[in-house]
C-alpha cells in the first residue's frame, strides 16, 4: 500500500516534533487547560453513575462479540441498508474509498461538500483528493473548520483545535472572514462561535453533498449512528441532496440495545457529559412524504488494514470507540499535544494504531512515548490494555532492529551489568553517591549529567536518602 | 453491484474470515448470532431512571434544565398560551414554523390571536420552531425526534429557538424503552429516516474547551411538558 494514499505522516520526526511542541508557549497554555478540563469532568460523570464500571465491562464484551462476528454483522448491516433504498460500498484501501467518494460527488455534479468531522476521512486524506477533483470540502465542525482555515491537521480526535488559543482563532477568522465582510477582530468566544455559525450556515445550504463519519453502524437496523454537540453533522446529513457515510469496518455493532450501552460510556468518557447534545440514527434516504432529507444515501465501509489486525495480539485496539479519554489522561500527550505524534491519531490510541496503519518503520517512535503509567487503560471505556499493546510494538521494533543504536547499546550495557550482581551493586552504589552531589537534598534534580534532555523541561524526582535499593533491602528485610 | 465492488466486498469479508481463522459463520454459531439480533439482550439497568411515572417526569425536567434547556409544565389547554408567553418573555417575535403533526394541531392555537404559525419544514431564516417529540428520556433529559411527514428534521436544526411540546406519558426511563416504542410504531427493522436524540441546545467546546451554546443548531431550547 503506497504511503501517498494516506494522510502524510511526520511520525518519523517524532523527536523533533516533541522539541518543537515543548517550546511552543501557546500549545503549552492550551495543554494546561486540557489536563484539568476533560479529565476532571470525566471523573465527575463517572462518579454520578454508579453503574459506570459495569457498563464499561459490557461495552468491552459487546465490541468483542461484534469483532468475533464482524463479517456476519457487516453483511447484515448491508442487507438492511439496501432494503431501505440506501447503497453500501466496500473499500479495502484508502485509495478505494477516495475513488468511491470522489465518483459519488462527481455523479451529483458537486462543487462543495459539507463535511462533519471524520477521523477516517483524515486518515485517507479525503480533502486533498476532493480538492484535486475541483470539489471544495468544507469542514463544519467548529474545531475542524478552524484548522482547515489554518491548513493544519487535527491535534485531538474530539477537539481538533484544542492546541489553539482564543486569540489565535480570532486572528485566523479575521484573516479569512474579512473578505466576507467581517472586518472586526473578535475577542469573545461567543462572538467567534456566532461568526462561524453565520459563515457556515450559508455553506450548508449551498452544499451538494454531505459527508459524515459514524460512531457506530447498527447491524440490526442498517442505521449509522453519529454523536456530536454542535448539530453540524445533522445539517450535513439533512440539507444536501446526497448523504455519504464513511466508516471503518470495526464500527459495526449488533443492535440498538448495544448502542445504548456504548452511548452511556462514550460521552461520559469523552467530555464528561451525561449525553452529547445530538445523537442521531440515519437509515437510508428521504422517505415518501418526507419534507426534507437527502435523496441519496451511501455508506462507504473502509478496511485499510484493519481486518489484518483481527486474530492478532493487537486485536483489542479495534474495540476503540474514539472517545479520546486515553489522550486526555496521558502525561505524554499532556506535555506535547497531538501534532507531535505526526499522524491522524495521537495519544496512546495513536501509539498503538499508527504503527499498525502506516508501519512500524514509520511510526516506531510512538509506542516509546509512554511512561507506562497506565492511566489510559484505567479510563478506557472499552478497557483496551493500551500499555500492553504499546509494549508489543516495542518488542517488534526491537526484533526488527529498528531501535536506535544508542538505545540498543544502552540496553546491551545494562543487561551485561544486570547479569553480574557484584558489579551491579558496586556501580549502583557509586552512582548513588555521585547523585548526592547534584542536589538530592532538595528532593529533586534540576540538572544531571547525560540527562539534559530530561531536566531541560522538568526536574527528576530524587529517591530518598539511605543508599541504593539493594542496600536498603538488606537492612530492612525481616 | 459492479464487478469491482463485488471483488472489494469479497476481499474485505474474506480478509476478516482469514484473520479469524474460520469460514463464513454457519450452524450453531450462526443461530446464536441470529437469535441475539432477533432478541437483543439488555445492557445493565441504570437505577436512577427506574421510577414511577411522576418521578420519571420530574427527573426528565431536572436533567433537561441541567443541560441548558428551559422547561414549563402545563395542562393541555394552556400549551398555546405557554408558547406565546415564552416568546414574549424572551423578546422573540410571535411567529414560528410548526411541524405538521396532528397531535400538535390538537392544541388550542386559535386562542392566541397574536401568534402566526407556518406549517412545514424548517427554513434557513426561521427564528422559532415548534415540534412534538416521539419520546423523552428521563435518565439524561433527552428528547427523541422521529422524522416523517409530520416531523421534518430541519425544524430541529435550523431555527435559533426550538420549542418542543411533549406529553408526560411519552417520557420513558432510558434508550431501551425508546427502541421498543420505535419497533412497535414503525415495525422491526424499519426505522424512520432519521431519529434525532437531542439533549439541550446545540453547543461547542472547540475554543479553549469552554462551552458555548448555539454552534450550528438552536441556541435555545424550551420544553413544554403537557400534564395529563
Amino acid at each position: 500500500m503506497g504511503r501517498a494514499q494516506l494522510m502524510e505522516s511526520t511520525a518519523r520526526d517524532f523527536n523533533d516534533n516533541v522539541d518543537h511542541a515543548l517550546a511552543d508557549p501557546n500549545l503549552q497554555d492550551s495543554l494546561a487547560k486540557l489536563k484539568v478540563g476533560f479529565s476532571e469532568r470525566r471523573r465527575q460523570a463517572a462518579e454520578r453513575l454508579p453503574e459506570f464500571e459495569v457498563l464499561r465491562d459490557r461495552a468491552r464484551d459487546i465490541k468483542n462479540h461484534a469483532l468475533a462476528n464482524l463479517d456476519f454483522y457487516l453483511e447484515e448491516f448491508e442487507r438492511k441498508v439496501l432494503a431501505l433504498g440506501g447503497h453500501v460500498h466496500w473499500a479495502p484501501t484508502a485509495a478505494d474509498a477516495r475513488r468511491i467518494i470522489g465518483e459519488l460527488c462527481q455523479s451529483m455534479g458537486a462543487r462543495t461538500v459539507a463535511k462533519s468531522k471524520s477521523m477516517v476521512a483524515e486518515e485517507i486524506a479525503l480533502n486533498e483528493h476532493l480538492e484535486e477533483l475541483g470539489i471544495a470540502p468544507i469542514e463544519t465542525d467548529l474545531g475542524e473548520y478552524i484548522i482547515q482555515l489554518r491548513r493544519e491537521p487535527p491535534s485531538h480526535i474530539i477537539a481538533p483545535a484544542v492546541h489553539l488559543t482564543k486569540d489565535q482563532v480570532a486572528d485566523t477568522f479575521l484573516e479569512h472572514h474579512a473578505k466576507l465582510g467581517f472586518t472586526k477582530r473578535l475577542t469573545e468566544r461567543n462572538d467567534l462561535v456566532a461568526e462561524a455559525r453565520h459563515v457556515l450556515r450559508q455553506k450548508f445550504l449551498d452544499a451538494d453533498v454531505g459527508l459524515t463519519g459514524a460512531n457506530f453502524l447498527v447491524a440490526e437496523t442498517g442505521s449509522s449512528m453519529l454523536v456530536t454537540n454542535e448539530g453540524n453533522a445533522d445539517l450535513s446529513n439533512t440539507l444536501p441532496r446526497m448523504h455519504i457515510v464513511l466508516a471503518s469496518i470495526e464500527k459495526v455493532i449488533p443492535t440498538l440495545e448495544d448502542a445504548a450501552v456504548l452511548l452511556r460510556v462514550l460521552a461520559r468518557s469523552a467530555t464528561g457529559q451525561e449525553s452529547s447534545a445530538y445523537t442521531t440514527l440515519n437509515t437510508g434516504p428521504k422517505r415518501p412524504g418526507d419534507l426534507d432529507g437527502p435523496e441519496h444515501y451511501h455508506v462507504v465501509i473502509l478496511d485499510n488494514g484493519r481486518s489484518a489486525v483481527l486474530g492478532t495480539e493487537m486485536q483489542e485496539i479495534l474495540r476503540c470507540i474514539r472517545c479520546g479519554a486515553c489522550m486526555n489522561h496521558c502525561p505524554v500527550y499532556g506535555a506535547i499535544g497531538g501534532h507531535a505524534y505526526g499522524w491522524v491519531y495521537p495519544g496512546p490510541l495513536g501509539a498503538v494504531l499508527t504503527p499498525q496503519l502506516i508501519g512500524v518503520e514509520e511510526a516506531g517512535n510512538l509506542p516509546n512515548a509512554s511512561t507506562f503509567c497506565g492511566r489510559c487503560e484505567s479510563v478506557c471505556p472499552v478497557r483496551i490494555p493500551l500499555p500492553k499493546l504499546m509494549r508489543h510494538w516495542r518488542e517488534r521494533e526491537f526484533e526488527r532492529h529498528l531501535t536506535p543504536t544508542a538505545v540498543r547499546q544502552g540496553l546491551a550495557l545494562w543487561s551485561f551489568v544486570a547479569r553480574r550482581p557484584a558489579l551491579y551493586r558496586r556501580l549502583t552504589g557509586l552512582t548513588n553517591r555521585v547523585l548526592a552531589l547534584f542536589g538530592r537534598a532538595e528532593g529533586r534534580y534540576r540538572a544531571l549529567p547525560l540527562a539534559g534532555g530530561w531536566t531541560r523541561f522538568r526536574d527528576l524526582p530524587a529517591p530518598p536518602a539511605g543508599g541504593t535499593f539493594h542496600a536498603q533491602w538488606k537492612k530492612r528485610r525481616p | 453491484m459492479s464487478e469491482t465492488s463485488t471483488t472489494a466486498r469479497a476481499q474485505i469479508l474474506n480478509g476478516i474470515r482469514r484473520s479469524l481463522r474460520r469460514g463464513e459463520i454457519t450452524g450453531e454459531q450462526r443461530q446464536a448470532v441470529e437469535a441475539r439480533l432477533a432478541r437483543p439482550p439488555l445492557g445493565p439497568a441504570v437505577a436512577r431512571a427506574r421510577l414511577a411515572q411522576p418521578e420519571k417526569v420530574a427527573l426528565f425536567c431536572q436533567w433537561a434544565e441541567t443541560n441548558n434547556a428551559t422547561v414549563a409544565r402545563v395542562a393541555a389547554p394552556d400549551v398555546a398560551a405557554e408558547v406565546v408567553s415564552f416568546l414574549a418573555r424572551n423578546n422573540l417575535p410571535a411567529r414560528a414554523a410548526m411541524a405538521p403533526s396532528p397531535l400538535l394541531a390538537g392544541y388550542d392555537w386559535d386562542s392566541q390571536k397574536m401568534l402566526s404559525l407556518r406549517q412545514g419544514r424548517g427554513e434557513a431564516n426561521d427564528q422559532v420552531s415548534v415540534t412534538g417529540a416521539f419520546a423523552g428520556i428521563a435518565e439524561t433529559g433527552t428528547l427523541v425526534m422521529a422524522s416523517g411527514p409530520d416531523h421534518p428534521v430541519t425544524l430541529n436544526l435550523l431555527p435559533d429557538t426550538h420549542i418542543v411540546v411533549i406529553r408526560e406519558s411519552d417520557i420513558v426511563s432510558g434508550y431501551e424503552e425508546v427502541w421498543t416504542r420505535l419497533r412497535e410504531r414503525y415495525g422491526k427493522n424499519r426505522m424512520p429516516r432519521t431519529v434525532n436524540t437531542i439533549t439541550g441546545p446545540s453547543r461547542t467546546g472547540d475554543i479553549e474547551q469552554a462551552m458555548e451554546l448555539g454552534a450550528h443548531g438552536p441556541r435555545r431550547m424550551h420544553i413544554v411538558v403537557v400534564r395529563e
